[in-house]
């Protein structure tokens, strides 16, 4: 699992083998199990998979909110400790929440948000320059006209607004990469392009690296260059957005493409297989996962040796990979 | 198909003295039995409050303050038409659940959290079916249940010990409890994920078919319901901009709003180019714009669209409604 993307770049920041165990009361959930993302300077990285799937957390991993228990992770090739992050890591890695009515000062204005992490990481003197470069970083998130922005307060804003606040915020400090944990999903249906427009813009013009997490195929597909597919604390699938999305190979990834809203699907041939009493199926409990493959009880392919063992990476060019037995062989054939 | 339910007219506003807002203005609608009318709108179009008037469970400082709801009653349950915006506690007391009810958004919050699931199926079906016996309630919980594949020995669970989508389904589940001709969902597969989304729906597709209820089926997720509804009504600002068949709304769109949020959603499979969405924000329902109240985000505004209020009425090619002056003056040309 140490097996580095062949780029040759090093990565901004990467897992490697990142494991993350919680204790909670006398068990401990198996929340991510040896997980691997490498993220790289002007590129973005989308991370899907159901909620529980362990997406999040190896977003909190990667911002060293916890520490791992195990594997590694590395900014700029050289890995860190497991204590707590020095305020270079926090200036260089930075994190965008779901909800962004949640995530600024609602009793201080715009302004007091983004000169906050200005003064503390010392990039400006005094007030009026702190002014200035709030009035900036306003316009970089096309907040216009800035200076208007400033002196309002979060409730004075939309949802949209208040997001690229946020997202201002996070640049405040000229991060190397944006870590963007459902960065849209709480915001109006009609603004939300404008949103990865941004992000798309700021990977163009900046060179940040991002990770985009979301439940949502189409804008993973829409935004990000490569996509990793995690379930059940397993990192299942990856590679560029086209292979994984267009030909999955992993039947976890089929049965996710397969269940994402489609208006173009043709609905005459749908809705007449599996409905009422079939299901199809839930994600395991963490605290007590299958062995081998968590994916295996829902698997329509599943083979005695899925219980065994948690398939090895195999590789199926193009920088395509997946974990699965059925590919294990090395044939890289699909299995639609 | 015969009418089940009309809105004539129907407006819903927020008392508050001088400061009242009107949530829903001169809404109509009309539903045939057995029809899933899919109701889009972003956050603040009125959509919610539009169903809670619908099935009379709006509570101050909301407030009907203008037209009809008409629930055209089956020969078979005793026929005759009753206004539902007329009718006393007791007189709708008598019509929720057997004719019509509700799945809400959030089913840990609909669902009692200190009674196991069999217990809240017996006290729907006790209240409406006075006598029944022990274990016709309990055959009918099961049969309930295994509508929406959850094994009957699962009715002795509280719902905290539930998944969340097990929860929703249940919450179906309850809904069809006395065989109602009428299922209000407010975006019931919000919460979920895209899997059991993809379930939820399917189920919904499946019941309908067997049972033949109608569904009005609220969501912001507008491709959601371009795969579930007959028809679709879009709300924008406490009004319906268009409505009309889903395919047409699909493929044809005849609001400019109803375009630019259809193009708000990227594709799935078909290939990628950059897309926009829609410029501004949704406006604020206590200060919406004059006139057409999307005119300041339209890119195919007329001179007369900031002072004159379009009425819904036909479009041209007799593709449903839509309440735009395009369609009123199609000749004139845009302004901008």
């Amino acid at each position: 699992m140490t097996d580095l993307k062949p780029d040759t770049e090093t990565p901004v920041l990467e897992a490697v083998a990142a494991t993350k165990h919680f204790a909670a009361g006398g068990a401990t959930v198996r929340a991510v199990e040896e997980a691997s993302v490498a993220l790289h300077r002007g590129r973005i990285v989308a991370l899907v998979g159901e909620s529980g799937s362990g997406k999040t957390t190896v977003a909190r991993l990667l911002a060293r909110m916890y520490p791992v228990t195990g594997g590694e992770i590395r900014l700029d090739g050289s890995p860190v400790g497991r204590g707590h992050p020095d305020r270079e890591y926090l200036r260089r890695v930075q994190l965008i929440f779901q909800d962004p009515f949640a995530s600024l000062h609602p009793g201080k204005t715009v302004l007091h948000n983004l000169e906050r992490p200005l003064r503390i990481h010392g990039h400006v003197r005094d007030r009026a320059e702190a002014r200035a470069r709030a009035a900036e970083l306003l316009e970089r998130v096309s907040l216009l006209p800035a200076k208007e922005f400033l002196d309002k307060l979060p409730h004075q804003l939309s949802g949209g607004q208040r997001q690229r606040v946020v997202i201002a915020r996070a640049l405040a400090v000229r991060p190397a990469v944006l870590l963007g944990d459902e960065p849209i999903s709480m915001l109006d249906v009609s603004i939300r392009l404008d949103m990865l427009n941004l992000l798309t813009k700021l990977r163009d013009e900046e060179g940040l690296a991002l990770l985009y997490i979301t439940h949502d195929i189409a804008s993973a597909r829409y935004l990000c260059d490569d996509v990793q597919v995690m379930y059940a604390g397993q990192m299942v699938e990856g590679g560029p957005k086209e292979d994984v999305i267009q030909r999955p190979a992993h039947p976890y990834t089929q049965l996710l493409v397969d269940a994402s809203p489609d208006p173009a699907r043709d609905r005459a041939a749908d809705g007449t297989a599996d409905e009422d009493g079939t299901t199809l199926g839930e994600p395991p409990n963490l605290a007590d996962p299958p062995s081998g493959c968590r994916f295996r009880p829902r698997c329509p392919h599943a083979m005695a040796v899925c219980a065994e063992a948690f398939p090895p990476r195999t590789e199926l060019g193009g920088g395509h990979w997946a974990h699965c037995w059925l590919h294990a062989d090395g044939s890289g054939v699909t299995t639609t | 198909m015969s009418v089940l339910l009309e809105a004539q007219g129907l407006c819903v506003d927020y008392l508050g003295g001088e400061r009242s807002v009107r949530a829903c203005a001169e809404v109509d609608l009309t539903l045939r039995r057995g029809e899933i009318l899919g109701i889009a709108g972003e956050s603040g179009s009125g959509k919610s409050t539009l169903i809670t008037a619908l099935t009379q469970l709006q509570r101050p400082p909301a407030a009907i303050t203008a037209g009809r709801i008409l629930l055209h009653r089956d020969d078979a349950d005793g026929g005759g038409t009753v206004d539902l915006t007329a009718a006393d506690e007791k007189r709708l007391r008598a019509l929720r659940w057997r004719e019509m009810s509700i799945v809400l958004q959030s089913a840990m919050d609909a669902l009692n959290p200190v009674m196991r699931l069999s217990a809240q199926f017996a006290d729907v079906l006790r209240e409406h079916r006075r006598g029944i016996t022990k274990e016709a309630v309990a055959a009918r919980t099961a049969e309930l249940l295994g509508m929406v594949g959850i094994p009957a020995e699962r009715s002795g669970a509280y719902p905290h010990e539930m998944s969340g989508g097990m929860r929703q389904r249940a919450t179906i589940a309850l809904a069809l409890a006395c065989d109602p001709a009428l299922v209000v969902m407010d975006e019931p597969t919000t919460a979920v994920d895209v899997v059991m989304q993809r379930q939820i729906m399917k189920q919904i597709l499946g019941l309908r078919r067997r049972l033949g209820f109608a569904v009005v089926f609220v969501t912001h997720d507008l491709s959601l319901l371009l795969e579930l509804a007959d028809r679709i009504a879009i709300m924008y600002a406490g009004r319906i901009v268009e409505i009309g068949a889903a395919r047409a709304i699909h493929d044809a769109p005849q609001h400019p709003y109803t375009r630019g949020l259809r193009d708000s959603f990227p594709p799935l499979h078909a290939p990628l180019s950059v897309l926009h969405g829609i410029p501004g924000t949704p406006p604020d329902p206590a200060d919406p714009p004059p006139g057409c109240a999307f005119h300041p985000r339209c890119d195919r505004r007329l001179d007369a669209c900031d002072r004159r209020l379009p009425r819904l009425g036909p479009v041209a090619d007799g593709r449903g409604l839509a309440a735009c002056l395009l369609h009123e003056h199609p000749e004139e040309a845009p302004v901008s």
